[in-house]
């Protein structure tokens, strides 16, 4: 099959995908957790028996007993996330008396975290440090493997892409809908990293394969018959990672959702992009090459 | 074929010792089909010793803090009084102490660790499963007060350790404590070294109570009640009497922990009621068990026979591995539970490479049991690079030796330790068991 034919409908679809999200990360950037800024987040549930009011009453309620309060986000029917500078638990337990006023029987805290502000700053230093870390682990370990500037650079392009694709996603998603990116998005963002890279090899390595087997054949064709032959491996590879991160997100608890969906959109980019992004670039950059050479 | 008997074998033992470790008590009991069944299924905890080696499992799932309910709790500790050549003993001492604490406070395993983070040190402190966090956290907070009593001048003979009465000195007089070596007997002893202030007032209290016991005591708990032997007046005092070398260490941290009084303070806290805890646990085993049936049935569709036997693969997987989170212990967190998920996922995708390739192999025109093993040989060079990264990723998360540059979160660890198990057990049950099973199905199917 000629899919290298449609090669720039390929990067048009990637681009609609990563130019909103880029230009999001842009001008909002992403919305830290308290991880990595410091601060309080107060979970409650209200009790059954007592409807409960809207975010907007708490937040002011609170704001006018004189809390710093960042947002009150309502989570489920009952529950509410309350950020807060960071606060003493004696605070926290105020907040939740002064709540409890209104109410027939007292709201049920179900969380309670408090980060201060130094050890927020000091897990951002580190987690820039393990991205930076992971990414010469990988960048290293292509360079090893290909030994040839070609693959090694577009492989390290389409994981770009899947950043990009993953952080421009929860760009939008943190101004749209408030999602957070914590330590546990970092962790999914670094696991992508390894997805992408390993299912670029795979196709990789089929096209030196039949390069070695046939070296006749045109470049385009290689790549071509090489897609072929891995996009049934690399679709059902990921259909069954995506089984059980779809089972997990619909299914699985409140903490780990997000973590969940960014592994998942992850997934999605890493399994696209090995096909639909590496393998073109490589086919683009051949015929660059090429056609300088024939100039000469 | 022997060695394909004996993998067999061996996969096969394998499965049913995972499977006992793994299944939780339970109770047969049916009176159908004219039976009289009732049998009760339960285990011993494991219990192994050799020599001074010790292997105890209770073979329970440990479950996290956000999991069992419970508190995280990060305090700092206030270094400002103590020489930095203290420093590494004091917080050791902090940490033997809350450990103490908390072990009165009657929790079953608590996590106590010490960090280091540039020139601050910090504890974290772990409680699953508690329910008052607010009066632990008042608990841990205080700072270690010790004190030396003495018999009051009214106690008789059978004097109990009531009869002992405060005296003026204190952790504050005692500078630090150390464990040294009796020169003539070479036995390990404690040494006691005071502050000029503090040496005086143990020379007073020495003087008076000369042949009778001063009892030191660790936050009103009596560590110990030495007998005085003479009055001691240069403000060095020596403990003696049978000490094992752990006794005396033990000893000498817990008079640390008085002698160097670091104060602490929550920097970060994480409260996780046990509901939800609870709920997380239920929906995301469900959801395992969902996702687990569709990759059963995708495989077993798509691909067949070999598909069913890459399914019972991927069941004796599941299976080792829960033998293993009980073994080792793996402490779950959610966190681990999803790395464990997207491992079952990861799993089958040697197997799928691998049938791709034998595919490949018959179109090509290879005979049937040839293509087999060309597809297991070829598609391992694919395999090894795949696995390799996600490898080296979790290794970074991990952190495995404590790099102080590196996060060392409980949460990020967990999903690293239980994605980078999931991907090493998968390597054998993707490869060696899928095989093996293969060659024995198929070399019956074909004759």
């Amino acid at each position: 099959m000629n899919w290298m034919k449609f090669k720039w409908l390929y990067f048009l679809l990637s681009a609609v995908v990563i130019i909103p999200g880029l230009f999001s990360l842009l001008r909002f950037g992403l919305r830290p957790a308290i991880d990595f800024t410091g601060g309080t987040l107060l979970e409650i549930r209200y009790p059954v028996d007592s409807p409960p009011p809207s975010a907007e009453t708490i937040q002011s309620e609170l704001a006018n007993a004189g809390y710093e309060i960042y947002s009150v986000q309502p989570s489920g029917s009952e529950n509410f996330i309350i950020r807060t500078r960071s606060i003493e638990k004696e605070q926290a337990l105020a907040i939740e008396n002064l709540l409890s006023e209104k109410t027939a029987s007292p709201v049920e805290e179900i969380r309670f975290e408090s980060v201060g502000p130094v050890l927020g700053r000091e897990l951002l230093n580190k987690t820039v440090i393990a991205i930076i870390l992971a990414s010469l682990v990988i960048l290293s370990y292509i360079a090893w493997r290909f030994k040839n500037a070609h693959f090694g650079i577009c492989a390290v392009l389409a994981m770009f892409h899947d950043s990009l694709v993953l952080l421009g996603v929860f760009s939008l998603l943190g101004h749209f809908a408030s999602v957070e990116v914590d330590s546990l998005f970092v962790t999914a963002m670094l696991t992508i990293l390894s997805f992408s890279v390993h299912d670029t090899v795979v196709v990789y390595d089929r096209i030196r394969e039949s390069q070695h087997h046939q070296p006749k054949t045109p470049f385009v064709n290689l790549v071509n018959q090489a897609v072929t032959e891995t996009l049934s491996r690399s679709l059902n590879n990921s259909l069954t990672i995506i089984f059980m991160l779809i089972a997990l997100y619909l299914l699985g608890g409140e903490t780990t959702k997000w973590f969940v969906f960014a592994l998942l959109v992850g997934t999605i980019a890493g399994t696209y992009s090995s096909t639909f992004t590496a393998a073109p670039l490589l086919v683009v950059w051949h015929n660059l090459t090429h056609r300088r050479q024939k100039k000469i | 074929m022997t060695r394909k008997r004996i993998l067999l074998l061996i996969i096969a033992l394998l499965t049913f010792v995972s499977l006992y470790i793994d299944l939780p008590p339970f109770r047969l009991k049916t009176e159908r089909f004219g039976l009289n069944l009732d049998w009760q299924f339960s285990r011993p905890p494991l219990n192994l010793s050799i020599g001074n080696f010790r292997f105890y499992r209770d073979l329970e799932i440990k479950k996290g803090v956000d999991l069992a309910g419970g508190a995280h709790l990060v305090f700092q500790a206030d270094m400002n009084n103590i020489a930095p050549s203290d420093q590494l003993e004091a917080i050791q001492a902090v940490r033997n102490n809350i450990e103490r604490r908390i072990n009165l406070f009657g929790l079953a395993e608590p996590v106590v660790q010490t960090a280091k983070s540039g020139t601050d040190y910090r504890l974290i402190v772990e409680l699953a499963g508690v329910t008052d966090v607010n009066q632990a956290v008042d608990l841990i907070g205080q700072t270690a007060q010790l004190d030396f009593r003495e018999l009051s001048p009214e106690a008789t003979e059978a004097a109990s350790l009531d009869d002992f009465v405060v005296t003026d000195l204190t952790g504050k007089d005692l500078s630090r404590s150390e464990v040294q070596f009796n020169p003539q007997t070479g036995e390990p002893e404690v040494s006691l070294q005071f502050s000029p202030d503090g040496g005086r007032k143990f020379s007073d209290i020495t003087t008076r109570n000369v042949d009778r016991p001063l009892a030191i005591f660790l936050d009103e708990i009596p560590l110990t009640a030495p007998y005085v032997k003479e009055a001691i007046q240069d403000g060095r005092a020596v403990i003696n009497g049978g000490f094992t070398l752990d006794d005396a260490k033990k000893l000498s941290i817990q008079l640390n922990a008085g002698a160097l009084p670091v104060p602490v303070r929550v920097i970060e806290q994480k409260n996780i009621g046990a509901s939800l805890g609870e709920e997380s646990v239920n929906r995301s085993l469900q959801a395992g068990l969902i996702g687990l049936t569709m990759v059963i049935l995708f495989m077993a569709v798509y691909y067949g026979w070999k598909g069913i036997l890459a399914d019972i693969a991927l069941i004796i997987y599941g299976l080792i591995t829960l033998a293993l989170y009980k073994l080792l212990p793996v402490t779950l967190t959610l966190p681990g539970i999803a790395g464990f998920i997207l491992s079952v996922g990861m799993a089958v995708d040697a197997n799928i490479l691998i049938f791709e390739r034998m595919k490949e192999e018959i179109r090509w025109g290879k005979p049937y049991n040839l293509a087999m093993e060309l597809g297991f040989g070829r598609a391992w060079d694919s395999i090894r690079d795949a696995n390799s990264v996600t490898l080296l990723t979790c290794f970074i998360l991990f952190n495995p030796f404590n790099w102080p540059f590196l996060n060392s979160s409980g949460m990020v660890r967990g999903f690293a330790l239980n994605l980078a198990l999931g991907v090493l057990l998968s390597l054998f049950t993707g490869i060696v068991v899928t095989r093996t099973l293969i060659r024995t199905f198929s070399f019956r199917k074909k004759t």
